[in-house]
């Protein structure tokens, strides 16, 4: 289509491209933005930037298949009395039921403790599905608290405390009322079908000091045994994680903007926020200025895929990775068995990400009972299970070619950069080159 | 056989002992029914927290920030002033100060009645869900701001944004409202409110006249994401 385009000399916009052109006509004939799920969808500076390098003569590389290199992770072991121990440092990150189904959240869970590791609430509460399936649930403090029961937190294995999200910064969230059944809207406490609007910021703490008391009050109400993170999206990261760290957090967790979202507006999904490579670097800086980097756990979220990826986090100083719209795939979503129903509701296989109108053929971003049915809980999680193991060796292989019998050993020495743009930003040297930009040589 | 009221009193002096200590015995140490005094508060913050039985706690003096935050079943008496986020996601029991509080009072929370004797300042009953609120004296602004559920009753006035985005808490105001929020609007006052108001002005042991005071609750135009209400979203 496009030679035929090109052949009869007809030439695209690079400004006013296609999707710019229906972006403008949708909004057009509608009269109000454009809401989807998923993150930012741009090319970004991102971890294909940065390279491995493996041992040879000046390094010693560990035997692939018979040396040791250990993958688990104390996560919150400043403060509170029992500190979550995970076999390996993959996380699931917090997605509402409401945004997904209880099936959805109930596979999430199974996934994780199959292969020992953490799960997370989101806006909206706990359910009983992802309490019993999930061996290690973190339980997040959002601004709307729609469902916020104390008992739920001293039931939980951990608390997050959210400021925001890597997929809109600053923003509250939305559940639109397609999803609001009656069991979500008497979790929320909410009137069937409504648009929920939720708040950007919390009801009753406006700045870092105040934070310092409402994380106290936490550690108060569940006698100081769980663990605090505070999740922030990706802005201003270094300040952030500073006054994060200064208000009493056990953990620091930084989402970048291509970290998912059920429903935004695109504008926002696009145009707030920093990328999650940049994030990492202004995270770990302000932790060793501190003198906390690896005292304050740190978690990186925001477009995970593999184990290179997860690599490559723990070089620049993460203790731990969050999955989320990776581990949806791993559910079901997007599958091209599903094709022909994506293209029926207008998308199709490998580009759906219109979660928020409850209408997912694969029963993950949905609360249609028939719909959510077709997820089996069992099944999906296992196929999570798979691909978390699949991370998780990934990584493993990776570090022991760089010598190292942790993950955590893994280090910004054994990196180097694709572009002149990572390397300014990672400030890991150029490959080929001991440059770095800004830096002299 | 005893009455609650001849329980007596366990006093703990924050002076001489922590927050941290005050909670954990609450938590652990308190029985049903028990009645404990805490003197020497001294403003501190997150005083009696997380209580999850059907306690007594009377604090004479002033609490800062988060006194009784998430509240079940206890019954807390504050005989002073309480800083921000009084009550904050009580779930049920009761919570009653005899001063004025600052901002957030009863924010999010789910059940319970909460009564203030005096004024109440910004955003009282922020996010409220199914609590009820009684104030005696005044509310300061974004109070009831996006209110779910419950009832907020002002014996004063109210300031400006009153029930900003409200979903289907109801307010009641005896003096004079300084502005209405997004979407908030006047009802009209029928006899099954007049009833509701009644109970609560009792339960708050007012004499408050119910017939004095104005009905608010939402308008339900912003329920719905719509182009017509792009100036309120």
């Amino acid at each position: 289509m496009t030679q035929d385009m090109a052949a009869q000399g007809l030439r695209e916009s690079a400004t006013f491209d296609r999707a710019t052109i229906h972006a403008i006509q949708r909004a057009a004939e509608t009269g109000i933005y454009d809401i989807r799920g998923g993150g930012a969808k741009r090319r970004l500076p991102h971890f294909d930037d940065l390279l491995f390098l493996g041992a040879s003569m000046s390094r010693y590389p560990l035997e692939g298949y018979r040396e040791r290199c250990d993958t688990d992770v104390v996560l919150g072991d400043r403060f509170a009395s029992k500190p979550l121990h995970l076999d390996i440092p993959v996380t699931i990150a917090g997605m509402s039921f409401g945004a997904l189904s209880a099936q959805a959240k109930e596979a999430l869970g199974r996934g994780a403790s199959e292969v020992g590791t953490s799960t997370t609430t989101g806006d909206g509460g706990m359910t009983d599905e992802e309490r019993g399936e999930s061996k290690s649930l973190v339980y997040q403090y959002l601004p709307s608290r729609y469902g916020m029961n104390p008992d739920h937190l001293r039931k939980a294995d951990a608390i997050e405390v959210v400021l925001g999200q890597g997929a809109k910064p600053g923003g509250g969230g939305m559940l639109l009322g397609q999803k609001i059944s009656d069991r979500v809207a008497g979790m929320r406490t909410l009137p069937m079908g409504v648009d929920q609007r939720s708040a950007c910021r919390h009801p009753d703490w406006t700045g870092p000091d105040d934070l310092t008391i409402k994380i106290a009050e936490l550690r108060e109400i569940t006698d100081w045994e769980k663990p605090i993170y505070v999740k922030v999206g990706a802005t201003r990261t270094y300040y952030d994680v500073k006054l994060a760290v200064k208000a009493g957090a056990d953990v620091v967790v930084v989402d970048g903007m291509q970290g998912g979202t059920a429903a935004t507006q695109e504008v926002f999904i696009e145009h707030v926020g920093i990328p999650t490579l940049a994030a990492i670097g202004e995270a770990v800086r302000a932790l060793q200025e501190m003198g906390m980097h690896r005292k304050v756990q740190l978690i990186v979220s925001g477009g995970i895929r593999n184990g290179a990826d997860v690599a490559k986090c723990m070089a620049l100083g993460a203790d731990a990775v969050s999955i989320g719209t990776a581990a949806l795939i791993a559910l079901g979503d997007n599958h091209p068995s599903l094709d022909e129903e994506y293209r029926s509701i207008g998308s199709a296989a490998g580009y759906y990400d219109d979660w928020q109108e409850g209408r997912d053929p694969a029963g993950i971003t949905t609360q249609d009972e028939d719909l959510a049915r077709r997820l089996d809980p069992v099944k999906a999680g296992h196929r999570l299970a798979n691909y978390l193991r699949v991370l998780t060796m990934e990584a493993q292989i990776i570090a022991r070619a760089c010598g190292k019998a942790h993950l955590h050993h893994l280090e910004p020495e054994d990196l180097a950069a694709l572009t002149i743009e990572s390397a300014a930003i990672t400030r890991i040297p150029l490959v080929g080159t001991s440059w770095i930009p800004g830096q002299q040589l | 056989m005893g009455t609650l009221t001849d329980t007596p009193f366990t006093t703990i002096d924050l002076t001489a002992e922590s927050v941290r200590e005050l909670n954990r015995r609450l938590h652990r140490e308190a029985a049903v029914g028990s009645r404990w005094r805490i003197i020497g508060s001294m403003g501190r913050h997150n005083i009696a927290v997380g209580l999850a039985e059907k306690l007594t706690v009377e604090i004479d003096g002033h609490v800062g920030y988060y006194c009784a935050g998430m509240n079940q079943l206890a019954d807390v008496v504050v005989n002073g002033n309480a800083g921000v986020g009084l009550a904050e996601n009580m779930m049920s029991g009761r919570v009653h100060v005899h001063g004025n509080a600052s901002q957030s009072a009863g924010a999010t929370a789910h059940g319970g009645l909460l009564v203030i004797d005096g004024d109440a300042a910004a955003r009282c009953g922020i996010s409220m869900k199914g609590v009820d609120i009684v104030v005696g004296g005044d509310v300061g602004h974004m109070s009831a701001f996006m209110g779910q559920a419950g009832r907020l009753v002002v014996c004063g006035d109210a300031g400006d944004a009153l029930g900003d985005s409200l979903y289907e808490a109801r307010i009641y105001v005896q003096g004079r409202v300084r502005s209405l929020g997004a979407d908030c609007i006047e009802k009209p006052m029928k006899a099954e409110h007049l009833a509701e108001l009644t109970q609560l002005l009792a339960d708050a042991g007012r004499a408050d006249d119910p017939a004095g005071f104005r009905r608010y609750g939402s308008a339900r135009k912003l329920y719905h994401f719509h182009v017509d209400n792009a100036s309120a979203y």
